[in-house]
């Protein structure tokens, strides 16, 4: 997903935030949210879940944009996004 | 409860066992049909397609009984009382449903116009020899109920029945009828609705989100509701709790299952009937079912004549057997004399209740056509010597003359 | 009577945080027992979200599954649910709709129990065009019991019960779909979620027979025995191979082993449902003995 060109209006588009929330111990570390996270924004851990599996963790949460693949793409409902509710967006430089 | 109007066709009427059936399960309150057509229950089918758009009722012929029956359990779970008819190699495609609509508890009416079998067999001619089938026909442990009329009036009286009994014990209920009884056109009088007695449906009325649909009451009959009145229920054919969701362990198996047994056995009192003329006294008592009890009756006046003491016990409710009863008259009677048109099924259960206390001769049948009334005699005289007692089940072939 | 000694399985300790399905989903039961990388439960969760953003009445909304591991998916929702016998939910489904025609039915399945042994039914309720929302879930195999080869797998793949290649021509859902009358025809894999998403939404509001096909990941078996790696290769390679042509010829829509998978939305087009029909026709003959039945669809 890093050949997306920057879309033209991105200035004026306030981009949304999202924040992660994992339900580690129903994850069965499949790595389809991180695999399709357009933003990288998350990675496999080391830890274990009570089933032995790994689930994901947050690498960057800032770079959420709360576009919710992961939620969607999740086979066992274990990961979620809820929107930030900004101060003051960063607008992407 | 009475009888909806809308379905009752009160009058006097010429119909045969088949359209009978169709007019018992509307007069029921039935206003789902879902069947497939085939010889000699066709008849139940047409009437309904013919009836059923002027009662607000919905027919619907399907691809083949598997979905006819499937459908039937679909519908009945959104309130509708719902129906079938099928014969041989029909009820043999519906056996995996039975016990869907087993395991669901859902009450339903199967109606099988028998005909000869095994397999194509004898499709335009009678046969009595689905009764264990109808018992045991589904995987595993299950009851059910089956009724057996003898005429059109009385196919149009036990439909009602088995539509009574199914909402009472929430269990499908089989009306076993056969080509002879389903095609004979004899008078048949439908009373007025408000003479019907209906059994209502036994609804769950607590909290919508507390609603287990298998959570029995005391008589081991869980209280049911519609599909959209808001429980969100879930049922399943797995091994399931009273939550409805599935658990695969031996106690819940023993939790459920018998229960779905004990469901008909504790209530059997209340279920089986049957009727009884003569009996008090008799050396012989003729058992028959169907059709057959009413050849039989030629047999039983003629060896009154003769001087042998007979008496008649009419099965009406074949499934659950009438096992009480059949003990106390083994210990007064010589012998049980059982024509039935197969080669020994409802016979095995004489039997087995008989203990060896009293013989029990079979009058068999191949099927194709009814008995000769000369054959029930024969085995009635034999029988009267009580000589086979404890021999099992035993027969006395007829050489037929010239 | 005490309550039952349900054998409850150990649950791990869950988390606090409501996942937004919550509501919809049996949380009871969750986790569910799919397999890891398994497309059901993305299935599930576009289903969810389809029936969220429409936002109807659930109380009205009956769920029907048949046997199979798509099959427990009516065990999952919290919606009035039926898991029946192997092959015939969509004749369960059939009684539901036409006895009470208010309610919303979903046939959601597995490839096997529809098209395979619910074939009869699947063909007939199309050719009716009864008012049911049909999503099938094809993982191109038997899963449930242990990957055997099945009416839709791609020839030449492996499965326990084709140990030297499938030789069969499997069926291409989408045309039998189409050919017997269906109104509604869709393909998506499980990474398109938010086009199945969408697919679904249009189906649940299509009336008559709408049919939505989901390509989804079987690594347990398909992957494992076809040596197509991880569930992740192969959504891998529905996202290299995946081909969107909406409104593609259905006949150029068979799936052949490890080449690309044309998705998109096939058929869109109107046709009297079972019932506008039965109500259109009993109406005309009967006149006012006949009182119509049941809704719209």
């Amino acid at each position: 997903m890093k050949y997306w060109r920057r879309p033209l209006d991105s200035d004026q588009v306030k981009v949304p935030r999202g924040e992660i929330h994992i339900i580690k111990d129903r994850c069965k570390g499949c790595g389809f949210c991180v695999e399709y996270c357009p933003k990288d924004v998350l990675e496999m851990s080391e830890e274990f879940n009570v089933k032995g599996y790994h689930p994901p963790r947050v690498k960057d949460e800032e770079a959420c944009v709360h576009c919710q693949l992961c939620e969607m793409l999740c086979p066992d409902f274990a990961i979620f996004v809820t929107e930030k509710e900004d101060k003051e967006a960063k607008v992407e430089g | 409860m009475k009888a909806d109007p809308k379905g009752v066709l009160t009058g006097s009427h010429f119909l045969d066992g088949d359209h009978a059936c169709a007019e018992g399960a509307l007069a029921a309150g039935c206003r789902f049909f879902g069947g497939y057509p085939i010889t000699p229950s066709t008849e139940v089918a047409e009437r309904f397609s013919q009836r059923c758009p002027l009662v607000e009722a919905i027919f619907i012929q399907m691809e083949d009984e598997l979905g006819s029956l499937a459908a039937v359990i679909g519908a009945a779970w959104t309130g509708r009382k719902a129906m079938t008819v099928t014969s041989g190699p029909g009820f043999s495609l519906m056996m995996e449903h039975i016990g869907l609509a087993a395991m669901l508890e859902t009450p339903l009416v199967l109606a099988n116009v028998q005909r000869g079998g095994p397999s194509t067999g004898l499709p335009t001619l009678t046969g009595q020899a689905d009764m264990m089938q109808a018992r045991w026909g589904s995987h595993g442990d299950y009851e059910i109920i089956a009724v057996s009329p003898n005429s059109p009036q009385e196919t149009f009286d036990f439909t009602i029945k088995a539509f009574n009994l199914s909402e009472r014990y929430r269990v499908p209920v089989l009306v076993m009828l056969d080509e002879c009884v389903g095609h004979m056109t004899e008078k048949v009088v439908i009373p007025p609705a408000d003479e019907i007695e209906i059994e209502p449906r036994r609804y769950y009325k607590g909290p919508k989100d507390k609603y287990l649909p298998f959570k029995p009451d005391k008589d081991l009959v869980p209280p049911m509701v519609d599909a959209g009145s808001g429980t969100r229920f879930h049922v399943t054919g797995l091994t399931h709790d009273y939550r409805g969701y599935p658990v695969m362990s031996a106690d819940c198996q023993e939790e459920l299952v018998r229960r779905l047994v004990n469901k008909i056995r504790k209530n059997a009192d209340h279920i089986v009937e049957y009727e009884e003329e003569q009996t008090d006294g008799a050396d012989v008592v003729v058992i028959s079912y169907g059709i057959t009890s009413r050849v039989a009756l030629r047999a039983v006046d003629l060896a009154r004549q003769e001087g042998i003491k007979v008496g008649i016990l009419r099965l009406i409710v074949v499934w659950p057997f009438p096992e009480k009863r059949i003990r106390e008259l083994a210990g007064k009677v010589k012998a049980f004399v059982m024509p039935e048109i197969n080669y020994g099924q409802m016979v095995l259960e004489v039997d087995r209740c008989a203990c060896g206390r009293a013989e029990v001769a079979l009058v068999p049948h191949g099927g194709g056509w009814v008995h000769d009334p000369e054959d029930i005699l024969h085995t009635i005289r034999q029988a009267a010597k009580g000589k086979g007692v404890g021999k099992g089940v035993i027969e006395y072939p007829r050489k037929k003359r010239g | 009577m005490s309550a039952p000694k349900v054998a409850e399985r150990p649950r791990p300790k869950m988390k606090e945080e409501p996942h937004p399905m919550e509501s919809l989903l049996r949380m009871e039961r969750i986790p569910h027992i799919w397999c890891p990388t398994c497309g059901i439960g993305t299935t599930v969760t576009a289903f969810a979200t389809a029936l969220e953003k429409l936002d109807w009445d659930l109380d009205k909304v009956c769920i029907v599954s048949g046997i199979g591991c798509t099959g427990r998916v009516a065990g999952y929702m919290r919606l009035d649910s039926f898991h029946t016998t192997h092959g015939r939910p969509i004749a369960f489904a059939t009684g539901v709709k036409l006895g009470n025609p208010e309610l919303k039915v979903v046939v959601f399945s597995g490839d096997g129990d529809l098209i395979a042994i619910g074939g009869n039914h699947f063909i007939h309720a199309a050719r009716r065009n009864m008012d049911l929302t049909v999503i099938c879930v094809n993982n191109f195999i038997y899963a449930m019991t242990g990957g055997q080869v099945a009416p839709t797998t791609p020839p030449t793949g492996y499965a326990t019960t084709s140990p030297y290649g499938n030789f069969e021509k499997p069926f291409n859902i989408p045309h039998l779909a189409e050919s017997c009358g269906a109104v509604y025809v869709a393909r998506w894999t499980a990474l398109h979620v938010r086009r199945l998403t969408n697919s679904i939404m249009e189906a649940l509001q299509k009336p008559g027979f709408s049919v939505v096909e989901v390509i989804t990941p079987c690594a347990n078996y398909w992957g494992r025995i076809n040596r197509l790696g991880t569930g992740l290769d192969l959504m891998r390679f529905y996202h290299e191979n995946s081909i969107i042509k909406h409104g593609e010829d259905t006949r150029n829509l068979d799936i052949e082993f490890k080449k690309p998978i044309v998705v998109g939305k096939f058929i869109d087009r109107e046709r009297p449902t079972f019932l506008q029909a039965y109500n259109q026709r009993l109406s005309e003959i009967l006149g006012d003995k006949f009182k119509p039945y049941g809704g719209k669809a």
